[in-house]
């Protein structure tokens, strides 16, 4: 039998905390599962160091990917399964890019794609394409197999309703992250009906759409997308975290580039920091190893390197004002006179952080073609962009909420021992932002 | 500080006005395929690359009174205008960094409509790839725009011609 075909000689089943069970029948998913490239994912936590402020946030994106096969999964078998708008063939590519989509991501993702200028859906597609265990179960599929999970995961495959299963606005990969993020954070407000979703759901030539009946369900994923943005993405103190681990990984390159001779090589970013990061480097790269280094950088010399590192270790983060960059924008500019006359270097100890920053989505009813929005399928076969239905959406998705804080390290402003007039003046500044 | 909405308010001002979000996400997209220093990460769409952060971006910058955002009514669907407001050349006049030739190219594509300029950002988004298949690719994602062969060609010749005006040495 054609290997893409074969089927298990007994279903295999994964417990899950937010599926229940993630169910298995085909051997090419079950040997992709089994790759190193896809184990690797079990040491990359999917949402970086959200753990510092939500303790319960250390799952895997391991158990993001499989969650997501399992919603694709159960959209083609039991929702689109004999619908004329489905085309079968279809479906073990629709499994595979499910299961295989954030293939790339690296540890602590946003901070390190920031400052080495990375960008993991690049690596996605190398670690398809490349010579990797995972390309060799995909090609022998058929030899073009690979590339046609590479393009579908890029975006840039001719079927978009394949496309539109993990990537638009309410999709697989989207609907598995807010339920399972929302689960191990221990927030109640991420919480909607999946189930519901799904028996609403229907394929078109472009994309899935959503009957009307089942407008609410789809609200109540709305809400949750922006109440999950708010309370847990960017939660101030995830932010705080995330700023010095940026500032980590910028002190070291520059130390790299300034020939500064490190206690404890850092072999394993060597490549970063010289912009020459190949495939098999960057399988290296995980959670463990990052950590393993931050912990030995506690022993530097280097001030700020051992200082930056023990915060992050320890968990004693930089402390934040509110700050609107038009009104204050001097006030910034007088701080960071202030902030070197003082010692204290404000090129990492003085950070604006904008919502920009972490871009996850908001609804968007694209207007002007910049992307497809959700679309409500009426009862007269009718398409309407959701937000023209919904006035919760409609709400939400008009003027948007946006923020930016400045943080710093507060134990440093309020050393007891250290009274002098420089200090003195920060302090009167930053009480008056409060 | 907020280097990255200083490069955005940048070649807003360099720009003059830009109607319409496609058009700005376009620009911004192609400059950044010229290599001027935009941080935005581009993904593909349904309408060709598009970035998330950017629209933030510029909704931070709306909200920051730093460019002015004029919703119209243009037939059936709304259409955007941007533009730097006082307070934003204030700020960008503290923060400026220099990109030389930013304006030329930007002033360009300005000149162009939002359709080809979207074909001129797909043909970059797939520059890695020979041009028979780019034109194979974009017949099958781009279907809908029936874009003609001579489109695709004139799309190459003029990002040529951006790229001696990004590099004119």
């Amino acid at each position: 039998m054609e290997y893409s075909k074969q089927k298990l000689s007994e279903e295999k089943v994964f417990k899950d905390p937010v599926h229940r069970y993630v169910h298995v029948s085909d051997q090419v998913i079950w040997d992709l599962i089994g790759t190193k490239e896809f184990q690797r994912l079990r040491r990359i936590r999917q949402l970086g160091t959200t753990y510092f402020t939500f303790h319960g946030a250390e799952h895997s994106r391991f158990n993001h990917s499989l969650g997501v096969y399992e919603i694709v999964r159960r959209i083609i078998d039991d929702v689109f399964d004999g619908r004329s708008e489905w085309n079968d063939d279809e479906r073990l590519l629709s499994l595979c890019a499910a299961l295989l989509h954030d293939l790339g991501h690296g540890p602590f993702s946003h901070s390190f794609e920031k400052v080495f200028t990375l960008d993991h859906e690049e690596f996605t597609q190398q670690i398809i394409v490349g010579n990797t265990e995972v390309n060799a179960i995909l090609r022998k599929v058929e030899p073009d197999f690979p590339k046609k999970v590479a393009e579908v995961i890029a975006k840039t495959y001719e079927n978009k309703l394949v496309i539109s299963l993990i990537s638009s606005q309410l999709d697989a990969d989207r609907m598995d992250y807010l339920l399972r993020d929302a689960y191990f954070t221990g927030v109640s407000y991420g919480h909607f009906d999946m189930e519901r979703l799904l028996r609403v759901m229907r394929p078109r030539e472009d994309q899935v759409v959503f009957k009307y009946s089942g407008m609410h369900a789809v609200e109540d994923y709305i809400m949750s997308r922006y109440q999950m943005y708010w309370q847990v993405y960017f939660h101030p103190v995830t932010r705080s975290s995330e700023v010095i681990l940026t500032k980590i990984l910028h002190r070291a390159k520059s130390l790299h580039e300034e020939y500064y001779s490190f206690k404890h090589h850092p072999i394993h970013f060597y490549s970063l920091f010289e912009d020459e990061m190949t495939l098999e480097d960057y399988l290296k790269l995980d959670e463990s190893v990052i950590l393993y280094y931050f912990q030995m950088w506690q022993e530097e010399d280097d001030p700020i390197l051992k200082d930056l590192c023990t915060r992050f270790m320890n968990r004693n983060l930089f402390k934040y004002v509110e700050f609107d960059p038009a009104k204050q924008f001097k006030v910034h500019s007088q701080l960071e006179k202030l902030f070197t006359r003082a010692g204290i270097d404000p090129n990492y100890y003085l950070v604006v952080d904008s919502s920009s920053d972490l871009p996850y989505d908001f609804y968007r009813p694209g207007e002007e073609e910049e992307r497809l929005p959700i679309y409500l399928l009426m009862a007269n076969g009718e398409l309407r962009e959701l937000s023209r239905e919904s006035d919760i959406v409609d709400a939400i998705s008009g003027k948007r909420r946006t923020d930016h804080k400045l943080y710093y390290p507060k134990d440093f402003i309020y050393d007891d021992s250290n009274q002098s007039e420089v200090i003195q003046q920060i302090r009167s500044i930053l009480e008056g932002l409060k | 500080m907020l280097k990255d909405h200083v490069r955005i308010m940048s070649a807003l001002s360099a720009s003059g006005e830009i109607v319409g979000r496609k058009k700005l996400q376009k620009m911004i997209y192609i400059a950044k395929k010229l290599s001027f220093p935009f941080q935005e990460k581009f993904q593909f769409h349904f309408y060709g690359p598009y970035s998330e952060e950017l629209t933030l971006r510029v909704e931070e910058l709306f909200n920051l009174g730093f460019i002015e955002e004029v919703k119209e009514k243009k037939g059936g669907y709304y259409q955007y205008r941007y533009k730097i407001t006082e307070n934003g050349e204030e700020f960008l006049h503290l923060y400026e960094t220099e990109m030389p030739f930013l304006k030329e190219c930007l002033t360009s594509m300005n000149e162009q409509n939002a359709r080809y300029l979207e074909l001129v950002s797909t043909v970059l988004y797939f520059d890695n790839l020979p041009k028979a298949e780019v034109i194979e690719k974009i017949n099958k994602v781009k279907a809908k725009q029936r874009y003609t062969e001579e489109e695709i060609n004139q799309a190459y010749e003029y990002i040529e011609e951006l790229k001696k005006i990004a590099k004119p040495n």
